[in-house]
Parts: structure tokens; C-alpha cells; sequence
């Protein structure tokens, strides 16, 4: 039994904190968030060089061969600076499902591309009608000459505007909400008939609406057999949930350090507000929140080393929705223990916060993820 | 990261099952599932007894007093397998509580006097800590012991003192000096239930039972030589018993259970022709509980790994009593909620035939006397004054 990352894990994880510490400071963090793009392209030039972009990547494509311990171990330390650079949305989400698609060429022609820091990379899937559930897909992949056409509009696409490629859901058969009949694509941003509108998110950073019209695409853009897509994404949803939940642990643990230091210094009634034992209760529940939703996670690590899928899938719905509580408890307390303070948008709190509510509707919300544990769990 | 067990750890579950599953008999349970009294005691008894012939009785003692020599994961793992098979632990007051201050800090005569029988279960002891005015403010304390010749004479009232009643000693926490502060001046001493002046008075608890009571001193001579350590150092000694005392108090394992049988019942209970585990506000209810237990079994592998690579426990172990007393208190209110109005009915003497319903007293008596969970061994708001003090330095 063991619950700690390995040695080469320790490097990476130390790595990405040294980032955080030394590069990323809350004042760098905002002059990005007002450039132009919205990320640094000189910081991901150098999550490149660092190798942060080929962990989860088969070592013949050119990565690290990490797991999703390493992902984890990653995405935690980035949670801690809330960086902005699209690392979930590219190496996890879309990375994720390229490194378990079968179409062989493809990732030989875009993984390495991945790495190398040249192609951002975003997974379409959202739309107007469907909020969280992926089967809801009323986008069109039509059959015709040489390939598919496909027509249809995505929404909020994880920072649709810096993005090269896309994967997208469309339904190359059946209804609605059929399972069957979804494919993947792999689309060049600037494919014709493509378009996208990017605008900001709360949390730093950006989404777009993409619209598809007679966009042509041939068979060898397909990720994995045509009408299987759910196959793939069902089998990477857990490393994406996982992830998310790590991104949001390393918040939530500096949202209570932060917390916690503050209340020390903060002087009221002539004494620092930590002797207060309502606020210190307070800040005991939100330090459980933040060790139980760890606990959660390396339940969720554990068991992805092991081959039982159905026990996965329950824990990462119980995590998902464990994060999406606790992050809400030890965002509101953060706020609440700071004060007037902590109401500012010139204070880092307020942004730790956002980001824990946009990975809170991130792939599902907490309500999502418990009912899907409760149909898991509890129907016969 | 895993949560492998070697393939010796788990020949030893394996033996451990197998233990379990011939030696807690039916004549056991039988006895054990009566209403706390002679024969609940009884049956104890004759399980510490079986656990004794074993050699398993005392699994955290030291080999040299009658421990197991086990290493930290095999405790683990009989603790798991014990809880995960509704057997419960066995009674705590010897064998984890007095035993371990006696061979910590007892001298010679006293190891060989009192611990065989503790292992043989031979003698039955309680706890004399809490009183009228220190509870949770445990240093509070007044029952007074005045040195006389070879003797303390004892004065005071203990309460909250489980099982006092088949009590054959009491190890208490008594006044011998008024210190400059109040956990000076406190000494730990042992006191034959026999004493002339010692009377014990039930406390009917709101589940309708008797499992605790005051126990009253008045003039009851002990002879000195029942003193532990020093006089006045008895609160070093207490303290150390207290730590034994808050570990292991997660109950994952009885928690695991308890959420499997609920679960059970839920599918069996009915509304309007709808089992209630298809209801999806009562599927809510479940599923907060089992989702905090999923996580906590992890906190609790946790802090066993740290201690199985010997480390001390991290900060995540204080939280293992919090979370764990409030996890099974919602078990117990779930359980008590589809009991419905049967969970009201008094007689217990009634069955399930003339009830109609089957489970609705052990609801009852679990939730009302599970509200105590949060109160003793340090109640959960202490234990957040620890953790915000310890772990937050607050």
C-alpha cells in the first residue's frame, strides 16, 4: 500500500510548483488575462521545453508515458497558481482522447505537435440544447463523397479562440440522444466553414461558440470507428475528471492556507480573528473538505490502476461531486473569513474561487455527477 | 499509488475470516444481540475468552505482556475484517484504556497482578474520568484522594461510567493536591468495585437502556499501593491514554455495513407501492452518506499508510473521529427515517409479528444512543479545538 507519487512524479509535481511560485504571480497571472490572447504563448513555449505537454503521450509519439497519477500531479500544482494557459482543455481533454484513439495515423501527425507546444486543441461538444449530457449531440456528420459533411453549433468550447484543432461530437446516425451513432473528428480550426466567436470566461479563460457549415472532413479525420465516439469518451471521462478534481484540490488547499494565514494577521476587537473559535471550527470543516476530496481523488488514482471500470466509474462520480461541494464550502468560507477583503477583485481569492466554479460546471455539475452515482448505486 | 496487501497480509485476512466465521457462534451472537444485562455481558465475556485461547485478544500490547507482535497493516486488517463482520470490539476499559497505563507506567507488582486478568478476562473494569463538573473539561475534576498511612481516602462522583455495574475495578482520575494549575495535582489510581463506600447508581440513557452510571465515593479507603507512577503526575498518564483512545475511532468498516444493510432495507421498505431506495430525495440522502465514507475509507488508508511506513499519522487523522461519528449518526437517522412511525413503539417485548415491522427498535435504540458518538472521547467540537490548535495553529 502506498500514497505517494513516485520519484519521477515528485520532479514533475516540483516542477510545475516552482513555476507557479517563481513565474506566476497573481500580477503576471492578470497582465495575461489582459493581453490580447488571453495566455502566454512564451509560458507554453516553456511548459514544452519543461515536458509538461507529453506526459500523458505514448513514448513512441514522443511523451512521457505518464498516467493519470502523473496528470493528477500535474494538474494540482497548476490549481495552486490558477493558470490559465489551456493545459486541462489540450493535454488532458484532447490529448486524452487522441492517445486513445485507434486511428494510428492521426496521432502520429498531431501528438507530436501537441508536445512541441505548436497545436492547442479543444473537444467541441457542448450545445445550445444539451447542458451536461454528451449524447445529446443534434450536430450533423452526413455521409457524402469522399468523406462527411458536417453542420451543427458548439458552445462554450474551452478556449475555442487559441485552439488549432478541434474534436468534435457529431451524430453520423440515430436520434438525439442516442449513444450509438456519435463520431469524432479531429477539424482544423481553419478548416472552411468553420467559425468561431471567443469570448472570456469568469475564471480567466476563454470559450467560444464554433459553428460548422458543409464543413468537409474525410474518414482518416475520424478518432475511432464512426458512431462509436461515446466508446472513447466514456473511456477517457475518468482521467478528465480526475484531472479537473486534482486542478481543483491544489485550489481549494490554497484557498484554505491562504485562509488560515490571513485569519492570523487579520486584527479585530484587538486580537487576531484566528482566536475566535467560530471561525476556527469553520476553518477545521473546510481543512476536512479539502483532505476528504483528496482522499476522494486517490481512491480514484488507486483504482485506475486497477482493472475494475464499474468501481471507477462510481468514485469519479462521487469525486466530481465531493469537489463540487466541498469547492463551494471552502470558496464561500474563503470569502466569508476575509471579509469586506476578500469581496475585491484586486484580492486572489475572488479568482480562486471562479475557477473552482467553472470546473465545478466543467463536464458536469455536482448534481450531474450524484445523480449518475445514485443510478450507479442504487437501481436495480 | 495502490492499496495492495502482500500476499502474506492477505493469507492472514484469510485467517482472520476463517477465525471469525467459526468462532463467533450463533451462542454468541445469541447472547450479544439481548438487551444490555447479564447475558450481553456474558457474551462478551465468553468472546474475549475465544479471542484470548486465540492469543488475539490484545493485539495492541506489547509481546512481552501477551500482544500479538502484529505488524501495523495485520492490525489493520483484523480491525477491518472485525468491523466489516458486525462483530464488535471488545469491551475497551481493560484491555485498550487501563492495561496500556499499566504496563507503561505500572510498576512490576502491578503488571503481574492486574494484566493476566485483563487478558483472561477475569476482571471487568470501567472508567472513572468523567464527573458533574468535567466532562469534556476533563482537568476539572474534584473527587478528592487524601494520603493516610498506607492509604487514599476517596471522596467525590463519577458519571457517564459505562458498564459500571459488572465492574470489578474502576481506574480513576482523582485529586491528591490543588495544583497552581488545574491539571496539576491530578494521580491515576486503581479501586476494587468491592470497596466498602463505593455505590453505583444506573443512568437510564434516551434509548431506554442502562450502559452507564454514576459511581459515588464517599470515605472509600484504597490502598496506596494501587497508585500508578507518581502522585500528582496522573495527568501525563491519562493524556497518553487518550491518544490510544482516538485512534482506530473511524469505524469504516462498521460504517460499511451498516450503509450495505440500510440499503438492503431501503429496497424492502415501501411508499405509495415505490421502494424507498428508488425514491430519489431519499437516493440523495444515501448517496451524501456513502460518498463521505468512500472518501473517508481513503483518509483512513491514508493515515494507516503513514503509520505502516512509520511515520506518525498526518493531520489527516484528526479528522478520522469527527468524520466517522458523523457519518454513522446519518446512517442511524436514515435508518430511524424509514423505520417510519414503527420506529415510536415502546414494548420492545412486541415482535415483529404484532409490530409489523422488523427493524424499527434497533433504529430507534441506535440513533438515540449514537447521539453520544459526537459527546465521548473528546466531543467533535474538541476535536476541532485540537485540530484548529495542532494541525491549523490556530
Amino acid at each position: 500500500m502506498n500514497f505517494d507519487f513516485s520519484e519521477e512524479q515528485t520532479m514533475i509535481k516540483d516542477s510545475v510548483s516552482r513555476f507557479v511560485r517563481d513565474e506566476y504571480d497573481f500580477d503576471t497571472r492578470r497582465a495575461i488575462i489582459d493581453s490580447e490572447e488571453g495566455i502566454s504563448r512564451e509560458f507554453w513555449s516553456m511548459f514544452a521545453e519543461l515536458g509538461w505537454l507529453s506526459v500523458p503521450f505514448a513514448e513512441e509519439y514522443g511523451g512521457f508515458g505518464g498516467s493519470v497519477e502523473d496528470i493528477a500531479a500535474v494538474m494540482e500544482e497548476l490549481g495552486k497558481g490558477i493558470v490559465v494557459e489551456p493545459y486541462a482543455s489540450t493535454v488532458v481533454v484532447f490529448g486524452g482522447l487522441l492517445s486513445a484513439s485507434d486511428n494510428s495515423d492521426l496521432k502520429a501527425q498531431v501528438i507530436p505537435s501537441i508536445i512541441d507546444g505548436s497545436c492547442m486543441g479543444s473537444l467541441a461538444y457542448t450545445e445550445a440544447q444539451s447542458r451536461y449530457e454528451m449524447t445529446d449531440v443534434a450536430t450533423s456528420a452526413r455521409v457524402c463523397d469522399g468523406g462527411y459533411k458536417i453542420n451543427g453549433e458548439k458552445t462554450v468550447v474551452a478556449n475555442g479562440g487559441t485552439a488549432n484543432k478541434f474534436i468534435v461530437t457529431a451524430r453520423h446516425s440515430g436520434e438525439q440522444f442516442d449513444r450509438d451513432g456519435i463520431s469524432l473528428f479531429m477539424v482544423d480550426a481553419s478548416a472552411p466553414g468553420v467559425e468561431v466567436k471567443s469570448y472570456k470566461m469568469m475564471d480567466g479563460q476563454s470559450a467560444a461558440t464554433v459553428t460548422f457549415k458543409d464543413v468537409m472532413v474525410s474518414e482518416t479525420q475520424l478518432l475511432n470507428t464512426a458512431g462509436e465516439g461515446m466508446d472513447l469518451i466514456d473511456q477517457v471521462m475518468p482521467q478528465i475528471l480526475m484531472g479537473l478534481s486534482a486542478e481543483a484540490l491544489g485550489i481549494m488547499s490554497t484557498l484554505n492556507t491562504t485562509t488560515v494565514e490571513y485569519s492570523k494577521v487579520r486584527q479585530q476587537f484587538d486580537t487576531p480573528i484566528s482566536s475566535f473559535q467560530v471561525l476556527q471550527h469553520r476553518m477545521v470543516d473546510t481543512f476536512m473538505a479539502c483532505e476528504q476530496t483528496k482522499s476522494m481523488l486517490f481512491r480514484g488514482l488507486c483504482q485506475a490502476g486497477e482493472d475494475d471500470s464499474a468501481a471507477l466509474l462510481k468514485t469519479v462520480h462521487a469525486l466530481k461531486a465531493t469537489v463540487a461541494r466541498y469547492g463551494k464550502l471552502v470558496g464561500e468560507e474563503a470569502i466569508q473569513i476575509h471579509g469586506g477583503i476578500g469581496m475585491t477583485d484586486e484580492l486572489n481569492i475572488g479568482h480562486y474561487v471562479k475557477r473552482l466554479m467553472m470546473i465545478n460546471v466543467s463536464f458536469g455539475d455536482g448534481d450531474y455527477h450524484q445523480k449518475k452515482f445514485n443510478q450507479l448505486s442504487y437501481s436495480a | 499509488m495502490d492499496i495492495n496487501f502482500s500476499a502474506e497480509d492477505l493469507a492472514f485476512r484469510d485467517e482472520v475470516r476463517e477465525f471469525f466465521d467459526q468462532e463467533y457462534d450463533s451462542a454468541i451472537k445469541t447472547k450479544l444481540s439481548s438487551k444490555v444485562g447479564e447475558e450481553y455481558k456474558q457474551g462478551m465475556v465468553d468472546w474475549q475468552k475465544k479471542l484470548y485461547a486465540k492469543g488475539w485478544v490484545a493485539p495492541g500490547w506489547p509481546a512481552e505482556y501477551g500482544g500479538t507482535e502484529w505488524t501495523s497493516t495485520q492490525k489493520f486488517i483484523y480491525e477491518t475484517e472485525r468491523g466489516l463482520a458486525g462483530i464488535p470490539d471488545v469491551v475497551p476499559f481493560g484491555l485498550k484504556m487501563v492495561a496500556p497505563v499499566i504496563y507503561t507506567f505500572g510498576n512490576e507488582e502491578q503488571k503481574a497482578r492486574f494484566l493476566p486478568r485483563i487478558l483472561e478476562s477475569k476482571d471487568w473494569w470501567c472508567q472513572g474520568y468523567s464527573e458533574p463538573g468535567a466532562g469534556s473539561d476533563l482537568a476539572a475534576l474534584n473527587t478528592t484522594a487524601d494520603y493516610a498511612g498506607d492509604n487514599y481516602i476517596v471522596n467525590g462522583r463519577k458519571i457517564w461510567t459505562t458498564f459500571a455495574q459488572y465492574a470489578d475495578w474502576i481506574f480513576c482520575l482523582v485529586r491528591t493536591s490543588k495544583g497552581m494549575r488545574k491539571q496539576q495535582g491530578i494521580s491515576f489510581l486503581l479501586i476494587d468495585m468491592n470497596t466498602p463506600g463505593i455505590e453505583v447508581k444506573p443512568i437510564v440513557t434516551i434509548d431506554g437502556k442502562h450502559s452507564l452510571n454514576e459511581v459515588l465515593f464517599e470515605n472509600v479507603k484504597v490502598p496506596a499501593e494501587n497508585l500508578i507512577g507518581e502522585q500528582d503526575k496522573g495527568w501525563t498518564y491519562a493524556k497518553a491514554l487518550l491518544a490510544h483512545e482516538r485512534t482506530g475511532m473511524a469505524e469504516v468498516a462498521d460504517s460499511t455495513r451498516m450503509l450495505e444493510a440500510l440499503k438492503q432495507r431501503a429496497r424492502v421498505e415501501v411508499n405509495g407501492g415505490n421502494a424507498m431506495i428508488d425514491d430519489p430525495i431519499f437516493q440523495m440522502r444515501l448517496s451524501n452518506i456513502e460518498m463521505e465514507l468512500m472518501a473517508l475509507e481513503y483518509t483512513e488508508l491514508r493515515v494507516f499508510a503513514s503509520m505502516a511506513a512509520g511515520g506518525m499519522p498526518g493531520p489527516e487523522s484528526s479528522l478520522l473521529k469527527i468524520k466517522g461519528t458523523e457519518i454513522s449518526q446519518a446512517i442511524h437517522e436514515l435508518q430511524l427515517q424509514l423505520a417510519s412511525f414503527y420506529g415510536g413503539a415502546l414494548p420492545e417485548d412486541l415482535n415483529a409479528d404484532e409490530l409489523k415491522h422488523d427493524f424499527a427498535f434497533e433504529a430507534r435504540g441506535k440513533y438515540m444512543y449514537g447521539r453520544a458518538a459526537t459527546i465521548y472521547g473528546g466531543s467533535n467540537e474538541v476535536q476541532r479545538n485540537v485540530i484548529a490548535k495542532a494541525v491549523l495553529g490556530l
